[in-house]
This record gives structure tokens, C-alpha cells and sequence, in this order.
């Protein structure tokens, strides 16, 4: 009877967990900023050398921070989705142009419309390794005290925020106003 | 019928040319980075990034990666290594930021007990296993020798 029954345990135990393993994606890897307070940082505004740009700004409302450069595809893919969440739906985003060119980022979003309410502008990724970045599109939700509450990587699609963003935003911001 | 005959000079420039690109490779692979002075430093600075994973590039280590961010890593550590930061402050810096999964060495926590133990708890479920099983026929053959025995 075991002869029968123990192999055939082992097997389905086996497809359990490589069932599981390929709905994991190995891209996507853990941070562990979340239900941190945002890293600190001072870097010059995209726009606007003679501005700064810090953790500060991310602080009095829920805000999305949001990792790009023109370079980035899949920051294209997103941008309309990005566009939608703050013109629509009002999120304040803070872009991070990450290891990107000044004139041809201002003209990207000159270009395609800007959704973000301004960018910090780290054309080294010095910042972006604070933020334990690794690559674009990146977004951090973060609450109205400014601590990281969630992390995406790559880019936001339609479904992400209906299903993910939109409710998570929502809670955060009825948490702020509860205080 | 005219046979051609290939040149040896044709031969040695066409390996010239292989050994070249070879040699170009091989100094790319290598990254034409600063050093040390210190050979010491140079030693825990190699052994660092060797225990760094890429999370770009999963499979590689971010000595061995050419992604921008596995060189922006490199450069943190040498500069870290010259401000007299330890490989545990190194470490930690990295873990930090991108959590225990840059580690190639992850530590013994709850969530990586399985991983850590798991080869030794699967080498003992397949040591009974096998015990067991041999055990088994062992007793077997006794029996039947025993049964030929009563037949004789």
C-alpha cells in the first residue's frame, strides 16, 4: 500500500511547490524599506538646477515616487497609466530621473505631457541606491508621513492600479484623515 | 585540376585576429577599473563582490555583471573600503537597501531555515528511506532462504 501512496505524496507535494514557483516572478525582489520612512536625500530639481529636491517633499499627503528615465521602455509603456492616476484620480507623483540626460528627460515630458508634480534629477544613481533601486519603472506608495508602504517594480499597468494602487491609495488616504 | 593551396600567412593573420578579439573580451569581461594600493583591501574588495548578487542579472555577482547598476555597486564598495568601512558595515549597507536577497549567502533566518536546512533534512528522510528499503530485502532473502531450507 505505502508503495503506492508515498511516491505518489512526494509527486504531488513536488508539483505543489513548482506550481507555486512559477507564479512567482524572480524579478520582483522583496524591499526592505517597507513601513520605513523614505531615505533622505537632497538632489537638484529636473527643471530646475538652482531647486532642490528631498525626502521633504514627500511628506503631507499620499504620494507616489516614481523612478524613470527616457531611456527606460517601460517607463513609456507607463506613462499614460501615471498620467491618468494624477490627472484623474489626483495622486500627487514625485519623479526620480534615474541615470538619465537633463534636456532630453524636460523634453520627454514636454513631449508626452508630465504627471509628475516635479522630478529630482540623479543622473549617477546615487540616490537610487539609498532607495534600493534596481532598475525602472520603480514606484513607491508612500503615506502622508512619508513612510514607504508599498513598492512596485516595473511598470504600472491599467489592472495594477485598479486592482493594487487605487484601493491602497484609498486606504492611505482615509488613514491620514483619521489622523 | 589546380589546387589551392591556403596561405600560412592568411592563417597567422586570421589568428591574429581571433587572439585579438579574444584579448579584447577578456579585458572587458575584467572591467578596466581602479585598484587598490594596499593588497589587502584589494583581497576584501574582490571577496565583497563576489558575494554580492546582481539583482539586474540574477545568475551573476555583481563582480562579475557589466550592468550599470553592478559598477555603481562596485564603485560604493571601493569607496566604502577606503573610508575604512568593515565587511560587516558593507554588508549591512547592502542588505539595507536591497534586502538579505543580495546576499549569496543569505543568513539563518525563519524565512531561509528551509533553505538552509533543507539539503540535510532531505539527505536524512533518503538515508532512513534507504535503510529501510535495504532492510526489507535483506529480511526477504532470509525468508526465502529459510523457506528453500524447509523444502530440502
Amino acid at each position: 500500500m505505502w508503495r503506492y501512496i508515498l511516491p505518489l505524496g512526494i509527486l504531488l507535494v513536488l508539483i505543489a511547490f513548482f506550481w507555486r514557483g512559477l507564479q512567482l516572478d524572480p524579478g520582483e525582489v522583496p524591499s526592505p524599506l517597507i513601513d520605513r520612512p523614505a531615505p533622505n536625500f537632497l538632489l537638484q530639481s529636473l527643471h530646475d538646477p538652482e531647486e532642490m529636491v528631498s525626502e521633504l517633499d514627500l511628506v503631507g499627503e499620499v504620494t507616489l515616487f516614481n523612478v524613470w528615465g527616457t531611456w527606460c521602455p517601460g517607463c513609456h509603456e507607463e506613462h499614460e497609466e501615471l498620467m491618468r492616476l494624477a490627472h484623474e484620480e489626483n495622486v500627487r507623483i514625485i519623479g526620480l530621473n534615474y541615470r538619465d540626460d537633463r534636456e532630453a528627460a524636460i523634453q520627454w515630458l514636454e513631449r508626452l505631457g508630465s504627471p509628475f508634480e516635479r522630478s529630482a534629477y540623479d543622473p549617477d544613481g546615487a540616490v537610487a541606491i539609498d532607495w534600493g533601486v534596481y532598475g525602472a519603472p520603480e514606484t513607491f506608495v508612500l503615506d502622508h508621513e512619508g513612510i514607504i508602504r508599498h513598492k512596485h517594480v516595473g511598470e504600472i499597468t491599467h489592472e495594477d492600479i485598479d486592482q493594487q494602487l487605487l484601493p491602497l491609495i484609498e486606504r492611505l488616504r482615509e488613514e491620514a484623515e483619521a489622523g | 585540376m589546380k589546387h589551392r593551396q591556403s596561405n600560412p600567412v592568411w592563417h597567422c593573420l586570421l589568428l591574429a585576429v581571433v587572439l585579438l578579439l579574444a584579448w579584447g573580451m577578456a579585458i572587458a569581461g575584467t572591467a578596466p577599473e581602479e585598484t587598490f594600493d594596499d593588497p589587502e583591501l584589494e583581497e576584501r574588495y574582490h571577496s565583497i563582490v563576489a558575494e554580492l548578487r546582481c539583482l539586474v542579472c540574477q545568475n551573476e555577482s555583481i563582480a562579475e555583471s557589466n550592468a550599470e547598476l553592478a559598477r555603481d555597486l562596485r564603485s560604493r564598495t571601493r569607496e566604502m573600503l577606503k573610508d575604512g568601512a568593515s565587511d560587516e558595515e558593507i554588508k549591512a549597507y547592502m542588505t539595507d537597501r536591497y534586502g538579505d536577497f543580495v546576499l549569496y549567502r543569505p543568513p539563518v533566518t525563519a524565512s531561509t531555515m528551509a533553505l538552509w536546512a533543507g539539503p540535510a533534512v532531505m539527505l536524512l528522510l533518503a538515508s532512513i528511506g534507504l535503510f529501510i528499503a535495504l532492510r526489507r530485502r535483506s529480511q526477504m532473502e532470509d525468508e526465502e532462504v529459510s523457506e528453500e531450507e524447509k523444502n530440502r
